[in-house]
């Protein structure tokens, strides 16, 4: 969350509720929405650690709020953070974990837990189905994060269907 | 459930002979589709999906075993028997799209329509629908020939459906298509199967499969699992955060 964070500080100065609005409108409904506190959480690190700073902007029927923006230390980081190759993705390894060791416990059979779980990707695919269609067609980044979730899901269940091939 | 199954398989076996040597594709197979449902079989390669479709369809003949169309037996038809059923109950789009190369893409659509017995009017009317639906329209005066793989992979589903066949058949019907028009596709097979449209296919595209109202997966020639999808909770929105994590 901080450097989302940092990088939509770095276009303007803006309290928690607009930064929260911003990754809601640009990501769309499948990112999960943060929550308020815990911007004002990450804000308030951020402003310990000399990313940020606040000030209070007087408002003339209600409490005064805190303006972010961000200081020469915080672009610094979001540079940073910029050049810097990101990570891959990582094999979400519960599943295989699961696969692997259950059966030799006697506990579970590999089939019935590969068609298991064979039915919940599908079903979390169906979800994404219909993320996309209640989506705003014109919702560029938000559309392309749904389609990103699900080339990910076709390659677990790709992967699903090769365990099923070679292990006994 | 009671009334006719679209489909009722019993004990359906596949043995290919390999010089000499029997290659069993399918190994005793029990299924059975209900009228108005949508079934996705899902499977590794060499698993015998393509070959269960195939014999579904009658355009493989099977071993031993039993299949019923509509309440008719099938299996022991002959081909020209076949052929007489599936122009009158069934659409089937191949892997491989087996278009009529020196007509049109309009009239290759329109062609099953008018066999089926529809009028001139019915036809271009049908075939104006799917191909609107598949984002085809510009390309109805074109050969086959002229058209990308993608397109003639739409021309064969709307081939398929032109004479609003009883069960519609398909083998990898987004084989060959990128992510925009396998959506068109979705969205042409969902359309008629909320209209009532029977469906069997054969699909590695989990897009195409969560669609279905059932998956059968096939391993080894033989069902290891059959069932409906766990009905999509609805649920709050971000919790797809099950998938989608960003971090930063």
């Amino acid at each position: 969350m901080r450097l989302p964070l940092l990088a939509l500080l770095a276009k303007e100065p803006a309290h928690g509720y607009e930064l929260k609005h911003a990754l809601e409108k640009t990501f769309g409904s499948a990112y999960p929405s943060p929550n308020i506190g815990q911007i004002y959480v990450t804000l308030g690190r951020l402003e310990k650690d000399g990313y940020v700073r606040a000030v209070d902007v007087e408002q003339s029927n209600r409490p005064n709020k805190k303006v972010y923006y961000l200081t020469a230390v915080g672009r610094e980081a979001l540079e940073n953070w910029v050049d810097e190759p990101t990570e891959g993705p990582r094999v979400r390894d519960e599943f295989f974990m699961k696969l692997v060791l259950a059966p030799l416990t006697g506990i579970a059979d590999r089939m019935a837990l590969v068609n298991r779980q064979r039915r919940h990707y599908l079903s979390l695919m169906r979800d994404l189905n219909e993320l996309a269609e209640q989506t705003d067609p014109g919702n560029r980044v938000a559309l392309l994060l749904i389609e990103g979730a699900m080339l990910h899901l076709q390659a677990d269940l790709d992967w699903l269907e090769r365990c099923q091939e070679e292990l006994p | 459930m009671t009334g006719t199954p679209a489909i009722k398989a019993i004990n359906l076996v596949k043995i290919y002979q390999s010089g000499g040597v029997p290659v069993p594709a399918v190994r005793g197979i029990d299924m059975r589709v209900e009228s108005g449902e949508f079934v996705a079989i899902m499977g590794p390669s060499g698993s015998g999906k393509s070959t269960l479709v195939h014999m579904l369809g009658g355009l493989d003949v099977r071993t031993s075993g039993e299949i019923w169309l509509d309440g008719t037996r099938a299996d022991t038809l002959s081909e020209s028997g076949w052929a007489l059923l599936r122009r009158r109950k069934v659409g089937f789009v191949f892997q491989f799209f087996n278009l009529v190369a020196n007509m049109t893409v309009a009239d290759n659509v329109e062609l099953p329509a008018l066999l089926g017995g529809a009028t001139p009017r019915q036809a271009r009317e049908r075939r104006e629908y799917l191909l609107g639906e598949l984002g085809l329209t510009e390309r109805a005066s074109a050969a086959p020939a002229q058209l990308s793989g993608g397109e003639q992979q739409r021309v064969a589903l709307a081939r398929a459906l032109a004479n609003q066949p009883r069960l519609l058949l398909a083998d990898e019907p987004t084989g060959n298509l990128d992510s925009r028009n396998t959506k068109d596709v979705l969205r042409l097979l969902s359309d008629v199967h909320r209209k009532g449209q029977t469906i069997v296919l054969v699909t590695h595209d989990a897009r195409v499969a969560s669609m279905a109202d059932r998956v059968v997966s096939l391993l080894d020639g033989e069902i290891v699992d059959d069932g409906a999808l766990p009905r999509a909770r609805r649920r709050p929105a971000g919790t797809v955060g099950d998938v989608v994590e960003l971090r930063g």
